[in-house]
């Protein structure tokens, strides 16, 4: 088990790094979007080079910080049913999930699209558009973020297994969201004021949005 | 058994489809593995072709070039900015004064500059948590009634949805296959409308229980004169000067250019007005000339940063000199100078915004690519067509499907939450809509007025969770409750006015879409040409529809 624990972090560690990362790739998309914009009304300027890096930029933040995104438990769930459960059930049914639905989903379109990227790279692919980029480095960040997810579903699947063994703390893999006391505060923050006597009236179990 | 599966192969698929979500696991994993796994079946049983599935990662592809979804993250980053910049701060606590001494004024403020932060950052929870946070507080000292105070800002909070540049307005145009800025302006004028419901709901109130809503005592506010006048002859004084100042700025733009279209010089118009009472301002303050009232120049110079945010951003989109992934991006250039300029953009703030973005994004994305995965085979067994001969089946014609419709939205809200509404029913109802003659941006809006109501629901609504967190203990949620209820009220009444009246909602569809459709529910035309050895079977059979759409642009270039 002390393998599969220490293999789980180093996943954890890495997609946790490539996360913040390509959070960076934001900033420059909407750097690039606006200076793009603005030279384009200005100057009647404009390539389709600068269009499509905004969506290379913005391919490459879902796909590769996804799995980065599994690992703080972001990805919208329905548990108005299974949220009455006990903590146990709910790791239990999770364990099948990853089993049933996220594994083999990945594994699959990682299959599909292993052959798809390959062909893009092996022919040198360029974009149909005129002044367009080079293609395959778009299209090679699909297998790229879909072999992340299957390996942070391995790692999710390490941490329940160990949650039932006993082996390993629940806060390992819950939600580390921000609660809403959280961003009163930081918002009162901003803004100079303070925040009231903070109450718990309701229950936890209201939906994200 | 096998023959009863390709028989009813569809209802079994949607089925388990609802089996799969209520597991709790998260939604895009669940979608794509019912379809992945219905794939497999098809393909086994031979409903389906092996290569099928093998179009899934250019699928996945034409996702990552949608244009329109770009918009998403860019508005995301505007919001996240500029609810730490402070700006919520200064227009609540200018406008609460300008308007406190009228019976029930703070709630008029918390309307009004709901609706101008739904405008801007477009984040209920933002704009719920600052009205809370300083307007509540307001009410409650002055003895206005609990549960009105907190209808009010829940209800306020949740304008974010419906007002552009709301992410279900892009969401719902990209899945319904119509422009951005189309749907954005026919969604203005119901925003609108429910801004001046909000605000008679409040007049009867302030009419028939006066005690409930009282009048802010003068002594509260603090921007008054030294010789204790209230400074507002001045500020009426400067509104005449600026809109003579727009009107006259018409008259000549008119004579010179007789062709313009009404919206951009209307726009126009009040940039020139907007200027004007900015540059007044300003020179008042820097100049110190003394010739406005102290709440005048406070008053102008916090109206004018988001003013000045929505032309940039709503303005050039409805001008139609900007894509609304361009605004989007502008938008959050603005945002950034804006929380520069108020010195509270800090390292920090930028990176916490961007991880949020960033995570707000991949889920979106993977629910989309989930959906995707699943309307491909959907499609494949022709399950589109067992959802329209349900649907159109309905008694009633267009009106029962409509109000089936809404009823079915109406209820699910309370569990679901737009994204996944949008992402998995949209695309099954929006098709039939569209056969039957409905206009997808006006079913679209309505869909999205009847959506907001999710953020309102008790117990589970969103508005209402932030509300219980931040509103202080005395306030019960029982208030919250029974405060939104008229709010929620008022929202069905917006949706049957919506579908009675159906001119509420002016469709100036300047662009034909049609294709669009086709591109979202199955791949661009281009995966064809890039695959010709994949033999599609022609419609009706097994398969997935074929149209020769080369590429369907959503946006007026």
């Amino acid at each position: 088990m002390s393998f599969f624990l220490s293999l789980s972090q180093s996943i954890d560690a890495l997609n946790e790094r490539i996360g913040l990362a390509v959070s960076w790739a934001l900033l420059a998309a909407v750097l690039i979007c606006a200076g793009n914009a603005l030279i384009r009304y200005s100057l009647n300027i404009s390539s389709n080079a600068w269009l499509e890096i905004q969506w290379y930029l913005f391919g490459a933040i879902f796909l590769l910080a996804s799995s980065y995104t599994l690992k703080r438990n972001e990805h919208v769930r329905i548990d108005v049913i299974v949220g009455r459960f006990s903590k146990r059930t709910q790791v239990w049914i999770d364990v099948a999930g990853f089993l049933l639905f996220l594994l083999p989903a990945t594994v699959l379109i990682l299959y599909f699209a292993l052959p798809f990227a390959f062909e893009s790279v092996r022919s040198q692919e360029m974009s149909s558009n005129a002044g367009g980029l080079i293609v395959w480095p778009a299209k090679v960040l699909i297998p790229v973020g879909f072999l992340l997810l299957t390996l942070q579903g391995l790692s999710e699947l390490i941490k329940r297994i160990g949650f039932l063994k006993g082996v390993v703390d629940a806060s390992a893999f819950e939600k580390q969201q921000v609660t809403p006391e959280e961003e009163i505060e930081a918002i009162a923050a901003a803004n100079n004021l303070t925040a009231p006597a903070l109450t718990t009236g309701m229950s936890n179990t209201a939906k994200e949005a | 058994m096998t023959e009863f599966l390709i028989a009813n192969m569809a209802p079994v698929m949607f089925a388990t489809l609802v089996i799969f979500l209520l597991s709790g696991f998260p939604v895009a994993f669940s979608l794509a593995a019912n379809g992945l796994l219905f794939g497999l079946i098809g393909i086994e049983v031979g409903l389906l072709k092996p290569e099928l599935l093998q179009a899934l990662p250019n699928r996945l592809f034409g996702i990552m070039g949608n244009d329109t979804l770009l918009a998403i993250p860019f508005f995301t980053f505007m919001g996240l900015i500029l609810e730490r910049s402070g700006m919520a701060e200064d227009l609540l606590d200018t406008i609460g004064q300008l308007f406190g001494p009228l019976r029930g004024g703070i709630a008029y403020a918390v309307i009004f500059v709901g609706a101008l932060l739904a405008a801007t950052t477009g984040v209920v929870a933002a704009s719920v948590i600052s009205m809370g946070l300083i307007s509540l507080p307001v009410m409650l000292r002055y003895g206005y009634d609990r549960k009105v105070a907190a209808g009010v800002i829940a209800a306020s909070g949740t304008l974010a949805q419906i007002i552009p540049p709301s992410l279900v307005l892009i969401v719902m145009a990209d899945q319904l296959g119509r422009s951005v800025g189309d749907m954005y302006q026919a969604a203005f004028l119901p925003g609108l409308a429910l801004t001046v419901f909000y605000a008679l709901y409040i007049l009867a109130v302030t009419m028939l229980k006066p005690a409930a809503l009282p009048a802010l005592p003068p002594e509260a506010r603090n921007l008054s004169e030294a010789n204790g006048s209230s400074g507002l002859t001045s500020l009426a004084g400067l509104l005449a000067i600026s809109v003579a100042a727009a009107w006259l700025f018409h008259t000549i733009y008119l004579s010179t250019q007789p062709q313009a279209s009404g919206d951009s010089i209307g726009i126009y118009d009040g940039v020139i007005g907007v200027l004007v009472a900015y540059g007044t301002a300003l020179a008042n303050k820097k100049l110190k000339l003394g010739l406005l009232s102290k709440m005048t120049e406070k008053v102008v110079l916090v109206l004018v940063p988001p003013l000045a945010l929505i032309f940039l951003v709503l303005g050039t989109i409805f001008v139609g000199i900007a894509t609304p992934t361009e605004g989007g991006g502008m938008g959050a250039l603005g945002a950034m100078i804006l929380a520069l300029t108020n010195r509270r953009l800090s390292m920090d703030l930028l990176k916490q915004a961007m991880n949020s973005t960033t995570r707000l994004s991949c889920f979106v994305m993977f629910i989309l690519i989930g959906s995707s995965v699943f309307s491909l085979v959907f499609r494949g067994i022709n399950g589109d067509l067992w959802v329209e001969h349900l649907l159109s089946s309905l008694p009633g014609g267009q009106a029962g499907f409509l109000i089936v419709v809404n009823l079915l939205f109406f209820g699910l809200a309370f569990f679901l939450d737009f994204f996944e509404l949008a992402f998995i029913l949209v695309p099954l109802v929006g098709p039939v809509a569209d056969k039957m003659g409905i206009d997808l941006i006006w079913f679209g809006v309505l869909l999205s007025v009847n959506m907001q109501t999710s953020f309102m629901h008790p117990p589970f609504g969103f508005a209402l969770f932030y509300l219980r967190s931040v509103a202080p203990k005395e306030v019960k949620t029982s208030d919250i409750y029974w405060g939104a209820v008229p709010f929620v009220g008022i929202q069905v009444v917006m949706v049957a006015l919506i579908i009675a009246f159906p001119s509420m909602i002016s469709v100036a569809s300047k662009t034909d879409m049609k294709e669009q459709i086709e591109l979202n529910i199955d791949m661009g035309g281009d995966a064809f040409t890039e695959m010709p050895n994949v033999d599609f079977p022609a419609d009706g059979e097994a398969g997935v529809e074929v149209q020769p759409v080369l590429h369907a642009e959503p946006e007026k270039k």
